[in-house]
């Protein structure tokens, strides 16, 4: 099949960037999207001129390392799939793709659709994390879980991280990836003794990152390759809330009846 | 103290702010249009229309208790501190939003947002200068359309929306509102963190419910009147309605 590009390059940080228009006529219909931007790169490298940067690593939609938006969609057009996994044949031929990275100030594009994400990375620093003991290894399954709870972490710790909420987010909001982040911890009960603490200070990064704020499009959800709900982001605001007005800062201390 | 003042510099905390605000208002929204349908009830035996009644009776709500007014005064203080806060967290959160994206995508879709939810900044607006004119037409009646007359509700509603233009405006004005709580009743309850999967359909179907029963309410009044459906109020003496 014959297609036309267009693709943001941009060769530095500081560059200002810009669209280019590629033809390629010897796409499959059996490659993958990726494999698609490699016979690209093949051809620009033989060209003798620049390939287009793009990140990927497993190509098996479970490392959130492709990060392309396609036609105006995060990870392209196919819902619940990652770049990696979308097939040239959920394209026309003769069809004319549009490729941009995520468009972010908390991810600035490092270069072509390469931006970097280690804003993601803080959040998780500030707040992704459970205390453990490191005393003698506890039995398996020692702690009860309530099935429909255990479901509910599940899903939210099916986050790979990719930053496609973001991207979608007419925003630029990262309150998808955090509250999945925050509620895959908080929701189980290892994650307790942190859970309001964790609310508060992961979300005082995400603020000092620079993202968006949420108006609830559900956009993100939509566009979200792993399908998060948009319920983590209700749970989060209330974990929130809950932190910030109803948690006692300080539980000791003395008190005078009345 | 500590606390607010750290929700309030958050970027949830603004959006509860937005939602407890336009909570406050909803409600407003929800009396103003109960009172409104008093038009339809007729008159007292002397000829004082229901509507006239209730107008002096909200300038007058509370009294002995409280001094004259002061009910009235309280409320449209409440009222008036919502919307600023409703409007102040809102432009905030959108120009910090603006920030978050500083390079437009080239090519865009969106596959989920609403239109109302994607509207809300020009529906708002467009109700922010709609409360101002209301105030300066029917209030404070600085804005004169057809004939007005303090006190006189149901006359000053039948001489205004007797002109098309006035009342098609109004009605038009009603349908930004109802597109701006279609999605913002909603918003408010997830915003709280009240929504879940389990509530969705019911919280969703409650506000747009409740949503269009004040839409068509508050259309009611002036689409009576334009259709020449309301019966003309006999004249009576303000001083029978005040009382002094």
């Amino acid at each position: 099949m014959r297609i036309k590009l267009h693709v943001w390059r941009q060769s530095s940080r500081s560059d200002k960037g810009r669209m280019e228009s590629y033809e390629l006529d010897n796409v499959v219909e059996e490659m993958s999207f990726l494999e698609m931007m490699d016979t690209l790169n093949e051809k620009l490298t033989v060209e003798g001129k620049e390939p287009v940067a793009f990140d990927h690593d497993c190509r098996e939609g479970v490392c959130g390392m492709c990060s392309m938006v396609i036609n105006g969609e995060a990870h392209g057009p196919k819902s619940e799939t990652t770049t990696c996994q979308l097939y040239m044949r959920h394209f026309d031929d003769g069809a004319e793709i549009f490729i941009e990275p995520w468009r972010a100030s908390a991810f600035p594009v490092v270069r072509d659709l390469v931006v970097d994400r280690s804003a993601f990375d803080r959040i998780i620093q500030a707040g992704g994390y459970v205390s453990n003991h490191s005393g003698p290894k506890p039995d398996p399954n020692s702690i009860p879980i309530e099935p429909n709870v255990a479901e509910t972490a599940l899903d939210a710790a099916t986050c790979i991280g990719c930053g496609a909420c973001v991207a979608a987010c007419p925003n630029g909001s990262a309150m998808l990836f955090t509250s999945a982040k925050a509620s895959h911890l908080g929701l189980l009960p290892q994650g307790q003794p942190e859970r309001f603490d964790r609310a508060k200070s992961m979300v005082s990064q995400m603020e000092s990152e620079g993202f968006g704020s949420c108006r609830n499009y559900a956009e993100c959800e939509a566009q979200c390759p792993k399908g998060i709900s948009i319920a983590f982001i209700g749970r989060l605001n209330s974990d929130f809330l809950k932190a910030s007005l109803v948690e006692p800062i300080d539980r000791r201390g003395d008190m005078k009846a009345q | 103290m500590n606390r607010i003042q750290t929700l309030y510099n958050s970027i949830i905390g603004k959006k509860v702010i937005a939602a407890v605000t336009g909570l406050v208002l909803f409600g407003f929204l929800l009396g103003h249009v109960a009172g409104n349908l008093k038009v339809f009830t007729g008159s007292t035996e002397q000829g004082i229309p229901h509507i006239d009644e209730y107008g002096q009776f909200l300038k007058v709500a509370g009294e002995p208790l409280l001094p004259a007014g002061a009910l009235l005064w309280g409320a449209r203080l409440v009222l008036l501190t919502s919307v600023i806060l409703h409007i102040t967290v809102v432009v905030q959160l959108a120009m910090l939003s603006a920030e978050a994206r500083p390079v437009a995508y080239v090519k865009s879709k969106k596959k989920a947002a609403s239109l109302p939810a994607l509207w809300m900044m020009f529906s708002g607006s467009l109700i922010a200068g709609f409360i101002v004119f209301h105030i300066l037409h029917f209030t404070t009646g600085t804005i004169q359309i057809g004939e007005f007359e303090h006190g006189y509700v149901y006359n000053n509603l039948r001489s205004s929306f007797s002109n098309p233009f006035v009342a098609g405006g109004y009605i038009f004005v009603m349908l930004v509102i109802g597109i701006h709580l279609n999605h913002g009743v909603w918003s408010m309850f997830q915003t709280l963190g009240i929504d879940n999967p389990d509530r969705n359909k019911f919280l969703r179907t409650a506000s747009t419910a409740l949503t269009m029963a004040i839409v068509l309410g508050f259309i009611a009044v002036p689409a009576s009147f334009l259709f020449g459906l309301m019966p003309e109020a006999a004249n009576y003496a303000h001083e029978l309605l005040t009382g002094h």
